[in-house]
């Protein structure tokens, strides 16, 4: 009788689709990129499993951006968006419960961050973070405002394209991921020295949210789609008798 | 018909930026927003096992403190045991293994207080020496680092680790073992973790 498969290690992570360590034009990465090759590894308990979150960790509404900061009553300016999609693993099978956090500049392109210092306003009804746990099919939801480009220190006149951060967790700590999500259409994408870390354009174009009508709430908010993929696990079909069974 | 893969690719990593304390860990931003913010407490009130603090400071290649660092820890408690479904066996009620560590935005130091693991059984029953698990990023970093605190008092678990061994540069594996001292009674241990340059921490591919 056939056994049924048990997931084993995760799949190698595919180091020329994600960007080098070093991107010259992306000069903070220059002093920040280890120059020895990373130590490959098995993966073991320690990589396979990670931290398990639950509904008691988090509220429900801090999901929504538009709310989670605002006055009552009240709501921040910018255009209202959802943004929504599901996590998949590289199997497509989807990953349910996993946490997905997101932080973002609002709409002036100004982030609630002590160390920010840009000209643009900061918005006394928006925090810029949310998070929440995907559902048993693998679905997130957010409710935010679409974030403003903002200038910053890289050479003189870089611009980031609108983006909003994105950290997921998996069910294993080598599936850890954080990335940042870009807007169909922006011209700034093509531009951002960080985007451009990225070598595969079909790499680029996967951070790439799109408009999405169909979720859009008529004479109310916009959408947003953007799945997210983890690494998938291997299944192990066969196992190697141990010395001595 | 043609035979497929249907696979999907990862989603590419970006860098998680200057500002990624807002989304992990808004307190330190400079705001209040969530009821509990994630990661605060390792080991919890229950944990068996000895209670020590991890410190260090992260470095880049021109020997400068990175001071907008955010560092995960993922840990076995005591009994080698992580907080996971897949792994057999109970751990203490309220110990999770997970951890989020920021920078003095002045100094760079960080540090966090857990308990010290025990050791794990790794591939083919295997030991290996109690280790604590750091996935590091920053501005400038484009892909989340992956490294392990070994303990410096654990010399023949070390001695015998097969990861450790897998380090084919003997004087690189020291980059891994954190230092103990004694500060009014806790175990306290050193890790400094250098980016680039003479002694460069080691990194892993998981």
């Amino acid at each position: 009788m056939t056994k049924p498969p048990q997931p084993g290690e995760f799949y190698q992570r595919d180091r020329h689709w994600h960007p080098p360590a070093l991107s010259q034009d992306y000069k903070t990465s220059v002093t920040r990129s280890p120059k020895f090759p990373l130590i490959s590894l098995e993966n073991t308990a320690s990589e396979i499993t990670g931290p398990v979150f639950g509904h008691n960790d988090i509220n429900a509404a801090d999901n929504d951006l538009l709310s989670n900061f605002a006055q009552p009553g009240q709501s921040p300016i910018g255009e209202r968006i959802i943004v929504h999609g599901r996590v998949l693993d590289e199997n497509a099978r989807p990953v349910p419960n996993t946490l997905v956090e997101i932080w973002q500049a609002n709409a002036s392109g100004r982030y609630r961050h002590k160390k920010d210092t840009y000209l643009g306003a900061l918005d006394p009804n928006f925090g810029g973070c949310g998070r929440t746990l995907t559902d048993e099919n693998g679905c997130y939801h957010f409710r935010t405002v679409k974030p403003g480009a903002y200038p910053w220190r890289n050479w003189v006149n870089d611009w980031r394209p609108a983006h909003i951060h994105v950290s997921v967790f998996g069910t294993g700590f080598a599936q850890r991921l954080i990335t940042q999500l870009y807007f169909e259409g922006d011209p700034l994408i093509a531009r951002c020295p960080i985007v451009n870390t990225i070598p595969d354009p079909e790499a680029v174009d996967m951070l790439i949210a799109r408009l999405d009508m169909n979720a859009t709430i008529p004479l109310d908010t916009i959408a947003y789609k953007f799945d997210i993929v983890l690494r998938g696990r291997r299944s192990t079909l066969f196992e190697n008798r141990l010395e001595g069974n | 018909m043609r035979q497929k893969l249907d696979y999907l690719k990862e989603t590419p990593s970006q860098t998680a930026g200057p500002y990624v304390h807002i989304g992990l860990a808004p307190g330190t931003a400079g705001f209040e927003i969530y009821g509990q913010e994630l990661g605060w407490d390792i080991a919890g009130p229950n944990a068996k096992g000895e209670r020590i603090r991890v410190e260090g400071v992260v470095t880049d290649g021109t020997g400068s403190p990175v001071k907008d660092v955010l560092l995960e820890a993922w840990q076995a408690n005591a009994d080698g045991l992580y907080a996971h479904p897949e792994h057999t066996g109970e751990v203490e009620d309220g110990f999770r293994g997970w951890g989020r560590v920021i920078t003095d935005f002045e100094t760079g130091e960080w540090g966090f207080d857990t308990v010290k693991p025990g050791p794990v059984t790794g591939s083919n029953g295997q030991m290996m020496a109690p280790h604590i698990n750091l996935w590091i990023v920053a501005r400038g970093i484009n892909v989340g680092l992956n490294t392990r605190i070994y303990f410096e008092d654990e010399a023949a678990a070390n001695t015998a680790d097969p990861v450790l061994n897998v380090i084919e540069w003997e004087r690189r594996r020291a980059t891994l073992i954190a230092r103990r001292a004694l500060r009014d009674g806790l175990a306290v241990y050193r890790f400094d973790i250098r980016l680039q340059g003479e002694d460069e921490t080691v990194f892993f591919d998981i």
